[in-house]
């Protein structure tokens, strides 16, 4: 049970949420948080602007109000480490390769995107930082990424992986074996599992038992913590801990992050698909939750922070965004000659 | 007789078959979603409740297999797979189960279950979300496989599917949704008697298609047509088993075979096809080598410059028959 003093439960959309506690965080720190998470924010919402214009082909699954995760995440890793991905992964990609421009050139399908074009948003990679794969098969990713772990032990690399996934995807029976083998061989992989409460249409109480689903972890002796996935101060806290330790020893570890996406399941309409039990209500509750407005005002509360300097990040940001989507506008799609390229590495 | 869509034929099979058969019930992801399978099971939820049409967790792998106990015990299920890449988490269900469930004890058992497969290709997907993969099916003994492609077996095929005594895999196209034709009333017809259909007739060279390959090739022959080409179409229908009878007929008469898959070249369809109708014609027959048209030797690629080339269309078929073939 998620409980908070009384209050109502974490994934409860009227849930009391405390103020971000960011005591004994570097200052810099919280400031690459706020940069990083609004940075990825704006390329989701220019993405969703694209697709309605008809820009974009493929189609985009958006994880705005969910970029608490990656960010928090990502900040302990480093390049050698190997991190798996999803459907709706722009956000795991961007929190370790901030390229804006090789993502939008990729939901453009352009030739200079972080798949050479050949991906989209729902395949994604960025080898040199250890991104190795975002896939749309749902758990799809989980046991490369055991594997990926797997791998890192026997070289004794002290680099570790990371699964990012949905509550949705802990349905798959991939899921829990991936569980159980990372458990008995000790894998150091950190199962990061976004639980937004709903897969497609679908709120977790017409698919499980209960709404969270850290009872798995439990059930395989994995050590876990439920955290507020909009809260990317407690984010970082809980993966470092983890991380630090599995760095160590290996040993898999699990994270679930209850959070909310703003957008419906696919594109950039609010109300499509947006399921049986989410209304707009609940939806505006949510985004009272905003992982980076909490971040920002904890912030400027603890006078470390203003609104002057929150006004010119926001530009900042503008300005990224904006100059990396008219760079990727301009790049070329990918050799019509092309198709038959790199279906086998050895030609 | 009243004018319907492909989609909609397939919901009144449904409704046909939930409305007759209080053993029919449907489970699959997005059943209690109004767009999620493109109008084919709309408001079937409402209409017969949630008890036979179950939105199910992710879980591709228990559904189906539940679904073929089920099956086993009496009922007819029908899975519904919206897209036939996620599938694949239910391969042991249907290839090691379902599949032999009946050879294996003797006849004493069986597992009548439906698989609604689709297939859903195009917008810039990609590899995981384009497969057609009805061919590997088709290579197993115990799984019948069909695929409809016009709006009347779409309907017919649904309800011959869940009535046959075998697991059939049911394979439905979106690209084939828009269609429309006038239905005749529903008459039940034995699975064992769907045989491959003509569709047009023609003497100079016949061309064999399944499911959405079937309308690509009508829509060429008629182009050919007014060319002076005169190409005789056949749809599959049932590709497994696979019976080739009335297409060898028509190859002795045309003398030439050209086959159209949604799938791969290699160990595909279109390999099957040509294969039984050659080893049953004398070697001489042929006017031309046999020839088939598949996808690239490639996964679907995302960018919508490669699928232009990717997928077969009609100008496709028409310049490879005007370049490969002299009447
Ligand atoms: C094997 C498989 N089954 C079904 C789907 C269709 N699908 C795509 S995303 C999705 C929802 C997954 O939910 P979750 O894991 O919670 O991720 P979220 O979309 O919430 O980020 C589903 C069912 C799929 N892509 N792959
Ligand atoms: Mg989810």
């Amino acid at each position: 049970m998620i409980s908070d003093g009384g209050k109502k439960v974490l994934e409860d959309p009227n849930y009391i949420f405390a103020k971000l506690n960011i005591s004994q965080i570097e200052h810099s720190y919280l400031e690459d948080f706020l940069m990083s998470m609004s940075v990825i924010r704006a390329a989701e919402i220019k993405i969703a602007e694209a697709k309605k214009n008809g820009l974009i082909k493929g189609p985009v699954h958006l994880g705005v109000g969910q970029e608490a995760i990656a960010v928090g995440v990502s900040k302990n890793l480093r390049n050698t480490d190997r991190i798996f991905g999803a459907h709706r992964s722009h956000s795991h990609v961007l929190g370790v390769d901030n390229d804006l421009h090789k993502l939008f050139a990729e939901v453009l399908g352009k030739n200079t995107g972080f798949s050479s074009g050949m991906g989209g948003s729902m395949h994604l990679a960025s080898k040199s930082k250890g991104f190795l794969g975002s896939v749309p098969i749902v758990t799809g990713t989980v046991p490369l990424a055991v594997g990926a772990g797997l791998a890192s032990k026997l070289q004794k690399s002290g680099d570790i992986a990371i699964s990012y996934l949905g509550d949705g995807a802990t349905e798959e029976g991939v899921f829990h074996e991936s569980l159980n083998f990372a458990r008995v061989s000790n894998i150091p992989i950190l199962f990061v599992v976004e639980n937004n409460l709903f897969s497609s249409h679908m709120h977790m109480s017409l698919r499980q038992p209960l709404n969270t689903i850290n009872r798995f972890a439990k059930a395989h002796e994995i050590e876990t913590k439920l955290v507020d996935g909009n809260d990317v101060v407690e984010i970082y806290r809980t993966s470092s801990e983890f991380i630090r330790r599995m760095r160590l020893k290996p040993e898999p570890y699990l994270i679930e992050a209850i959070t909310y996406r703003w957008f419906g399941h696919v594109d950039w309409r609010e109300d499509i698909d947006v399921g049986v039990a989410r209304s707009k209500k609940d939806l505006l509750n949510w985004k009272k939750r905003d992982p980076i407005k909490r971040l920002s005002d904890a912030m400027i509360n603890k006078k470390i922070w203003t609104i002057e300097k929150q006004h010119n990040l926001d530009l900042k940001v503008d300005e990224l965004i904006h100059a990396n989507w008219e760079k990727a506008l301009h790049d070329d799609f990918p050799d019509r000659k092309s198709l038959l390229d790199n279906v086998y590495k050895y030609d | 007789m009243i004018s319907t869509t492909y989609s909609d034929a397939i919901l009144s099979a449904f409704d046909y078959l939930l409305k007759n058969y209080p053993e029919v019930f449907v489970l699959g992801q997005g059943l209690w979603s109004p767009w999620y399978v493109g109008n084919t099971m709309k408001n079937l939820d409402k209409k017969y409740g949630k008890d036979r049409i179950i939105d199910t967790p992710v879980s591709e792998s228990a559904c189906t297999g539940a679904a073929v106990g089920a099956s086993i015990c009496g009922m007819k299920p029908i899975i519904v797979h919206p897209r036939m890449d996620f599938m694949l988490y239910a391969m042991d269900s249907i290839v090691n189960q379902a599949a032999k469930w009946s050879y294996m004890f003797g006849g004493q058992l069986n597992a009548p279950v439906t698989i609604r497969s689709i297939i859903n290709r195009g917008g810039s997907q990609g590899a995981q979300h384009s497969q057609a993969l009805h061919s590997w099916f088709a290579h197993i003994p115990g799984i019948r496989v069909v695929m409809p492609s016009t709006v009347q077996d779409a309907r017919d095929l649904l309800i011959s599917s869940v009535l046959c005594p075998d697991p059939v895999i049911y394979i439905d196209d979106r690209w084939l949704y828009e269609q429309t034709a006038d239905l005749k009333p529903i008459k039940e017809t034995p699975l064992n008697d769907v045989t491959p259909k003509c569709l047009k007739e023609g003497d100079q060279i016949t061309i064999v298609g399944s499911g959405y390959s079937t309308l690509l090739a009508l829509n060429a022959s008629k182009k050919l047509h007014s060319d002076g080409v005169r190409a005789e179409v056949f749809d599959l229908r049932v590709i497994n088993p696979f019976n080739s009878i009335n297409i060898l007929d028509s190859v002795l008469k045309t003398k030439r075979l050209l086959v159209i898959d949604s799938g791969w070249k290699s160990c595909g369809m279109a390999s099957e096809v040509i294969t039984s109708i050659v080893e049953n014609i004398p070697t001489n027959t042929l006017i031309d080598p046999p020839r088939r048209i598949t996808l690239p030797d490639c996964p679907a690629p995302s960018s919508e410059v490669h699928e232009k080339d990717y997928y077969p269309n009609e100008e496709k078929i028409i310049k490879f028959i005007n370049d490969e073939y002299y009447f």
